[in-house]
């Protein structure tokens, strides 16, 4: 079987095993962030914090909770990456460097795991079992809350309450991360991934790092975090052994995003809506895919440094589905891939993360993306814009924009000043186009909370630590606040009921606005500094 | 409620010639005269004061990089600064104009309103004298025949004939009188005959002509809603390109092309939605101003935008659905007259009268049984019998023959003849008893008849999502027929005020915005009640201050028009956006090549237009997005065409029409517009 077909064979097991598993799946997750019920570990976990699970909150209360949780979160990670020397599992590696230890506890509470370290050389098992992993579970809790807060909004009515933070964190972590998480770690371990307490193992004399990786392995994908044990990441036998690991892998990062729609239609009572956010995103994926694919497979660059473990087809999947979803995990390293192929990467994060996005995130950045594309199309048919029910005024549309706005302000900003800097021409492998393509790489991963690298930039300088870590807070939580803000004003508002003069959002029209829109907004802000990066690369 | 019978009634022709200046009902077009570009000139040249700048965040960033690129272009002067700068300013004088132009149609009318308030003496009732401008609540004032009323009030003695053309453009004087639905009277409106005492109110500076020169000059324009979210938009998208622009500077200094201020502020221009942000407040005052010329004064404009969001009309059935009961529909003879001798009857009767009852009996006597409608030279001798109030019927005396029609109460009427009356009554309709020497010959039927084209209207109306209840004081069954007959959703029978009321709210608990027309005092809850409520300018001061648009034609029908015009102003908005941002792109591979070409050559691919030179390029993309904003202001005063019909089919248009359209139009524009550039010497 050529490498061609088997790719394409893969890829169809994979949208069968999605097609298969989202409903059930996707349904299950409704339940969850709906049900009356505590299960007792949570009644514990709500005594032990002194939360009242059954109280509501106000959008604003919500967004405290977040930022309360995240900041403490990121005070706990930078504390216990600095007194490694003397936690267990440390093996002589050392406290962590405060400019490392500050981005990277920003990076894994931001869910962007951006790693500017080398794992198996910095990280001791303790820091990644109680601080990494941690929070790779509750950062995706967190953005599906944020998710699941805006859904609320669409379907409440004549309420300032969207629910209570703490009660979907905790759900979000104990019903839904921690169980397929678990048994995913026991499928990666029959697949040959590796789960080892030890530093490393003796291999004819040269010493190979392990550690507990299987564990934190599934987690890393099925929460769209990306931050891997060791420092090849997927790319890494021990990570990910074989084409099965490999798809497995791919599986586990699309299959919350790809879920939340049918969650989302589930909850608003109509599936169709769901179904439409699915086939725009479906459909970005599947064009970027083609455009890696197929400029990795008729690259110019065919050999420079590349990963062939894989093979260009497993290689493009699991890129188009890593920068798609606000991953960042990598199987190969994408500053290898073509101009084309890196710039098709680098589109999939300049979408803003909703192809089909981050667990919650891409949920959450779609129906901002839908609420703008609405606004115009409400007005082109003669009605105060409304969707999902709801009228889009001043509030709404002002909650949107700063929710779009954040990103590639941080973005351009971060970008514009490190183009700027005398120090960052010494930081890259590459001058000139491909140069610019690894600044403006490295700023869209840390703005869109991805985390792939592009490598070919060190980024351990005090000024790149720094400003990616702002990057990353800012793109994190400005969109985070938001989303909640404009989750408040929905849910104040009645319902607008449905008439033959409201603009259906289920058909093929809404769907080409939708998508037309997250390409045109990426295309608008950033043609300019991709003419002179990627397209630049890509007509050489 | 009062039943509309009482407004004076359109007649057919009035309302078909109303229906025939306006075909296949779309919102009909402004007048738009190329000479107003110049006669603007001077107030455009007054907005380029900064404070008038900063009230649109759009064009403010073109000003402020006009000024920047001056600066520059002052330093280091050469022919491509020199045109990017006047074509920097253009794109604001442009911008200024448009609003100029838009301000001025109002700018006559409010000038003739503004002399009917002039010298205005108001004599009191106590017999002082006082400037009209000085009258409160509550004066009472004297007004005779041929003096102007110097208020806006309500007649509380006597009875006028009024001229308000000064006010409505209508000729044709009105009746005014104390007491009842037709007590209002507007300030500015002179009388005719007799002399009425007038209750004033309104406080100075606040009676219906102020609000009229208010609204069509656009002095007091507050931004609406949606447009306030537009703004809130377009801003957003001017911080984004900004953003985009201004890191472009570092971008190209990375690669060894830095490029000079006067450039990346000409593509930052042609970046941000210029286009829309310049036509945004004109599209504004030509909605209203759209209003204005079909007769119609909204307070506000947040009142025209939900117009166009309207879910449920609410319609009374008497002279907005139907004619009223005014058309004959058959003759019944009685007491074995022949059929003939009362056709004959009926149509001698008719011949002279002008009423629409009397030209439909006629009609029915020409086109059921073959008669002229015109009177033969015999016919003619007969001297007409006018009706009047105290004996309730009218007719014509020809020889010895004394032929009247009229009410049935006029009549002494046998028993059989009263039957037909009664069942004629219990259907609905109006009888009219015809009798000749006093000897009863039949009764004629009038109908109330659905006006022609209602029934599209109404398809039309559904197709928009818009639900037309039909109210009226009928009974259910009659109510019923009619409403079938004219395919109106749903139907309130036997309404009273209350009842109303009661539906209006019932909608608007289910999230619905609801619109009515009214004009009596008891309408006034309801109307205010009511999200979009046009009061009719016959009714009373309680009913126009209720609603929030007065129609001054009394035309019930308008309220149909009137969403038609909230729509088309949203739709305007949204498909002018739309175009601006799709413009972005031509502009993208017209200028990026252009600043770029020389450090990455590969860049040239891109040129697709093949533009004369790098400078040319930039600067025709400038000229470009300058002019196109002068080629838009007819359409933006227009208001984009607008056909009923429904949301996806009107999107699908719009994207089709404005999206697609905005994405090629400039790609040919800008290519034409280089061909000329190209040829002025430093730039091809």
């Amino acid at each position: 079987m050529s490498s061609t077909a088997a790719g394409l064979v893969q890829v169809g097991v994979l949208l069968v095993a999605l097609a298969v598993v989202h409903r059930p799946f996707g349904d299950y997750m409704a339940r969850v962030y709906t049900s009356a019920g505590h299960s007792r570990v949570e009644r514990a976990v709500y005594r032990v914090a002194r939360v009242d699970p059954e109280s509501g909150q106000r959008w604003g209360t919500y967004a405290r909770g977040v930022i309360a949780f995240s900041f403490v979160g990121v005070v706990l990670l930078y504390v216990l990456q600095r007194i490694q020397s003397v936690l267990p599992f440390d093996f002589d590696r050392g406290a962590v460097p405060p400019g490392v230890a500050f981005n990277t506890a920003i990076s894994f509470v931001t869910n962007t795991n951006w790693q500017s370290y080398v794992p198996e050389s910095v990280m001791g098992h303790t820091v990644q079992m109680v601080g990494l992993t941690v929070q790779n579970f509750v950062s995706g809790a967190v953005g599906m809350a944020v998710a699941v807060a805006l859904v609320r909004g669409f379907v409440r009515h004549r309420t300032d309450r969207l629910g209570n933070f703490w009660v979907d964190l905790v759900r979000g972590t104990i019903r839904i991360l921690l169980p397929v998480a678990f048994l995913f770690a026991v499928v990666l371990v029959a697949t040959g991934v590796v789960m080892s307490l030890k530093s490393g193992v003796t291999v004819d004399g040269r010493q190979v790092a392990t550690a507990p990786v299987a564990s934190q392995e599934a987690i890393k994908e099925l929460g769209t975090n990306g931050g891997g044990v060791l420092n090849a990441n997927s790319a890494h036998p021990f990570e990910n052994p074989n084409g099965w690991s490999n798809l497995i892998e791919v599986f586990l990062i699309l299959v919350i995003p790809v879920s939340l729609t049918r969650t989302f239609g589930t909850l608003v009572g109509d599936r169709r809506q769901g179904y439409v956010l699915l086939g725009v995103m479906g459909t970005l994926w599947s064009l970027v895919l083609a455009v890696i694919w197929v400029a990795e497979a008729h690259g110019l660059r065919p050999s420079e440094g590349k990963e062939t473990r894989f093979g260009v087809p497993s290689s493009a999947l699991f890129a188009n589905s890593t920068t798609g979803t606000s991953t960042g995990a990598v199987n190969s390293m994408h500053d290898s891939y073509t101009g084309l192929g890196g710039g098709g990467a680098m589109l999939n994060m300049l979408f803003g993360e909703m192809t089909p996005g981050g667990v919650g995130t891409g949920l959450y950045s779609i129906l901002v993306m839908a609420v703008i594309a609405m606004f115009l199309a409400g007005l082109m048919v003669g009605r105060t814009p409304e969707y999902l029910g709801k009228k889009l005024g001043r509030r709404e549309v002002t909650a949107a924009a700063v929710s779009i706005l954040a990103m590639p302000t941080v973005l351009l900003v971060g970008a514009g000043t490190a183009a700027l800097l005398p120090s960052t021409k010494g930081a890259l492998n590459n001058p000139g186009e491909h140069g610019l393509s690894e600044i403006l790489y490295a700023y869209a991963s840390a703005s869109n909370n991805n985390g792939s690298a592009f490598a070919g930039i060190t980024v351990t300088s005090d000024w790149f630590q720094a400003s990616l870590g702002v990057c990353m807070a800012l793109g994190r939580f400005i969109p985070i606040i938001a989303v909640l803000c404009l989750a408040g004003s929905l849910a104040a508002q009645k319902k607008v009921p449905e008439t033959a003069g409201t603009l259906p959002t289920t058909g093929p029209l809404f769907a080409t606005l939708l998508g037309g829109s997250i390409v045109l907004v990426a295309a608008l802000t950033f043609v300019p500094a991709l003419a002179l990066g990627p397209i630049a690369e890509a007509l050489l | 409620m009062t039943t509309t019978t009482e407004c004076p009634q359109r007649t057919p022709e009035e309302i078909r010639d109303r229906h025939a200046r306006n075909p296949g009902h779309q919102v009909g077009a402004g007048v738009f005269n190329p000479r107003r570009l110049l006669t603007s000139l001077p107030d455009a040249l007054r907005k380029f004061h900064p404070r008038h700048q900063l009230r649109n965040p759009v064009m403010f960033v073109v000003w402020v990089g006009s000024l920047l690129v001056t600066v520059f272009a002052i330093g280091e002067p050469s022919v491509f600064t020199v045109a990017v700068t006047l074509s920097l300013w253009s794109t604001v004088l442009f911008a200024n104009l448009a609003e100029a132009v838009a301000e001025g149609r109002g700018k006559a009318q409010a000038d003739s309103l503004r002399r009917t308030k002039e010298d205005v003496v108001a004599r009191l009732t106590d017999g002082r004298t006082v400037p009209g401008a000085d009258l409160r609540v509550g004066d009472l004032v004297v007004v005779g025949a041929g003096e102007v009323i110097p208020g806006d009030g309500d007649v509380v003695e006597g009875i006028a004939t009024v001229d308000e053309s000064a006010i409505t453009g209508e000729s044709a004087p009105v009746i005014r009188e104390s007491g009842g639905d037709r007590s209002a009277v507007t300030g500015g409106t002179t009388v005719l005959s007799d002399r009425v005492v007038v209750k004033i109110t309104t406080e100075p500076g606040e009676s219906f002509v102020d609000r009229m020169i208010a609204l069509v000059e656009g002095a007091e324009r507050q931004k609406t809603p949606n447009e306030i979210a537009l703004t809130i938009l377009l801003s957003t998208l001017t911080v984004v390109f900004v953003l985009a622009v201004v890191a472009l500077q570092p971008f190209a200094i990375f690669s060894g092309g830095k490029q000079s201020v006067v450039v990346l502020t000409a593509l930052l221009v042609c970046l941000i939605p210029t286009t829309i942000g310049a036509l945004l407040s004109a599209i504004g005052i030509a909605g209203m101003d759209r209003l204005v010329q079909r007769n119609v004064l909204a307070t506000s404009g947040k009142a025209v935008e939900a117009a166009g969001d309207v879910d449920t009309l609410l319609l009374d059935k008497t002279g907005t659905i139907t004619w009223g009961n005014r058309r004959a529909t058959e003759l019944i003879p009685v007491r074995g007259t022949p059929v003939d001798a009362l056709v004959d009857a009926a149509r001698l009767s008719s011949l002279a009268d002008g009423t629409p009852e009397g030209r439909s009996v006629v009609e029915l006597c020409a086109t059921r049984y073959g008669r002229a409608t015109e009177p033969a030279d015999s016919e003619r001798a007969g001297e007409f019998v006018p009706f009047t109030a105290q004996t309730r019927l009218s007719g014509i005396d020809l020889g010895d023959r004394r032929i009247r029609k009229g009410a049935a109460s006029a009549f002494t009427v046998d028993a059989s003849t009263r039957s037909v009356v009664d069942e004629i009554s219990a259907q609905g309709g109006t009888p009219l008893v015809v009798a000749e020497n006093d000897v009863v010959l039949g009764v004629i039927r009038l109908s109330d008849v659905v006006k022609p084209g209602m029934r599209q209207r109404f398809a039309e109306l559904r197709a928009m999502g818009i639900r037309t209840v039909m109210v009226t004081g009928d009974n259910p069954l009659t109510a019923r027929a009619i409403a079938d007959a004219a395919g109106v959703d749903d139907f309130l029978a036997e309404a009273k005020p209350e009842d109303k009321m009661a539906l209006i709210r019932r909608e608007q608990e289910g999230g619905k915005l609801v619109a009515m027309t009214g004009d009596g005092t008891n309408d006034a809850p309801a109307l205010a009640q009511s999200d979009v409520g046009v009061a009719m300018n016959t009714g009373t001061s309680a009913a126009k201050e209720a609603g929030n648009m007065v129609d001054l034609d009394s035309d019930p029908t308008k309220l149909i028009e009137i969403v038609e015009i909230g729509k088309q102003l949203l739709i305007t908005r949204g498909a002018l956006t739309t175009f601006s941002v799709a413009n972005d792109l031509a502009k993208y591979f017209a200028v990026l090549p252009a600043m770029f070409a020389a450090i990455h050559p590969q860049l040239g691919r891109l040129d697709i237009m093949h533009l004369g030179s790098p400078q040319s390029a930039i600067l025709s993309a400038v000229i470009f997005n300058a002019l196109v904003i002068v080629v838009l202001i007819p359409l933006a005063l227009r208001g984009v065409r607008y056909k009923p019909s429904s949301a996806s089919a009107l999107l699908r248009r719009n994207l089709l029409v404005y999206g697609l359209g905005g994405i090629v139009t400039p790609f040919v524009g800008i290519w034409l517009v280089d061909l000329l550039v190209r040829l002025i010497p430093g730039i091809g």
